[in-house]
């Protein structure tokens, strides 16, 4: 857990960096420096939420001088009641709402990607960017808690792509995609994919001020995925069925693995795709137009 | 391992408390956790007092406050309990079912000192 801003992002490096501890800014003639935070210093920061960096000395105990009518703890003075009435994930989905609003101001369409370890997120993205080469540019930012691996397989499509370790962290969180997005230079008008940790369970709970969340399923797990995790399902807008190719092979049933979805969310959009052979992939740029066009207000 | 940042959030929430109405600690912790959030009760204890360790939370008990599932049958139109956010309706089995309650993940209140 991170003591600069309570963030919870102790161990997360973004490109190696750490997340908070050192911010590179980019001036106007475009010279970049990097720096520490000095705690007391002002600091422009352009990703919106205060650092405070008060390290706790606030927390001196507090004197009051009504009588202490149950004081059990020597020293610590009268226990009181504080009402909080707040959101768990509160924090989270203001840094969400901030991101979503610098996206919109930019007309930048964002994606959240969210599967299981292995479903091919990273090879659906490749070929994804080959496929929109010269028509949209595409930006990525890759999710993982070790390695940047994934963001090496993007760079070498040519695309920018940034990496976030999270460390033993099981998603990304929009305070952390924040920062990923100052580091990026994101153009206009342009695709941000997020690659989520493979994980089918916690990035549901997690808005990262993506437009929508797109489940991948490949048809080498099983066809009950949706009932088992039914909070990523319910939380996705689209699933594409990813590894279609291989149907030959197995057992698994299209049909059912569809009703699952649309048990757990009626609205699920289906789309049967093959990274490797292209397969399904005109259908999946047709829906990501079609979705740009609605988020996008008119030009 | 959705607990642990779940009690990272719960921390956040009460170090920002404590920063605003200044208390130096806190010794009761109440969250209301709904039976459809997907929220394990027994993980979550495990993780909030790992995560509240060396925090101004540090020991403090950890009261949980039950909410009940419930859900709007499509086919009955009438509220229903619900066990599971994809559960079928109890009167007439339809999977037609919107979650009406049940997702709550709230800090209540504290008790600091
Ligand atoms: N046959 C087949 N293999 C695929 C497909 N998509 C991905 N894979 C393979 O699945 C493995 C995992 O893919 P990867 O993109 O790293 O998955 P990620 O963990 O979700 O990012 C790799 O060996 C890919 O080559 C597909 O459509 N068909
Ligand atoms: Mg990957
Ligand atoms: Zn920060
Ligand atoms: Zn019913």
């Amino acid at each position: 857990m991170c003591t600069t801003c309570g963030c919870g992002a102790g161990e997360v490096k973004i490109d190696g960096d750490d997340a908070h501890h050192g911010h590179e800014h980019v001036h106007a003639d475009g010279t970049r420096h990097s720096h520490g935070h000095v705690p007391g210093a002002a600091h422009e920061h352009s990703h919106a939420h205060s650092h405070d960096h008060v390290h706790g000395h606030r927390y001196a105990p507090v004197h009051s001088n009504a009588a202490p009518a149950h004081s059990h703890a020597p020293g610590l003075g009268a226990k009181r009641m504080v009402q909080i009435e707040q959101d768990i994930l509160s924090k989270n989905n203001a840094y969400a709402a901030q991101n979503r609003q610098r996206l919109a101001a930019r007309g930048i369409f964002a994606l959240n990607l969210v599967s299981s370890p292995g479903s091919g997120k990273t090879t659906l993205l490749c070929k994804t960017i080959e496929l929109l080469r010269g028509r949209q540019p595409v930006t990525v930012i890759e999710g993982d808690q070790q390695t940047s691996q994934d963001a090496e397989r993007i760079r070498a499509t040519g695309a920018p792509a940034i990496q976030i370790n999270t460390g033993k962290g099981c998603h990304l969180d929009a305070h952390m995609v924040g920062h990923a997005m100052e580091k990026l230079e994101l153009p206009a008008d342009s695709l941000l994919m997020i690659e989520n940790v493979g994980n089918l369970v916690c990035p549901a709970a997690f808005d990262l001020g993506e437009a929508h969340k797109v489940v991948i399923l490949s048809v080498t797990e099983g066809e009950d995925k949706p009932i088992k995790y039914p909070d990523m399902f319910r939380a996705a807008t689209l699933m594409l069925m990813n590894k279609c190719d291989l149907l030959p092979y197995l057992s698994f049933k299209v049909d059912a693995a569809i009703e699952f979805a649309r048990r757990v969310n009626p609205a699920i959009e289906v789309i049967e795709v093959s990274a490797t052979t292209g397969q399904g992939m005109d259908d999946w740029l047709a829906w990501i137009d079609r979705q740009a066009a609605v988020a996008r207000p008119a030009a | 391992m959705h607990e642990m940042s779940l009690a990272e959030g719960v921390l956040q929430l009460i170090e920002e408390a404590a920063r605003q109405q200044e208390f130096a600690k806190v010794t009761a912790v109440w969250l209301e956790i709904g039976a459809l959030s997907g929220v394990e009760v027994e993980a979550m204890k495990f993780c909030f007092d790992a995560v509240m360790r060396d925090s101004i939370a540090d020991g403090a008990r950890l009261e949980i406050i039950a909410a009940p599932g419930t859900g709007w049958c499509m086919q009955c139109s009438m509220s229903v309990p619900m066990k599971e956010v994809f559960g079928e309706c109890p009167q007439c089995g339809s999977y037609q079912m919107q979650v009406t309650g049940g997702t709550e993940m709230r800090v209540k209140e504290l008790e600091v000192a």
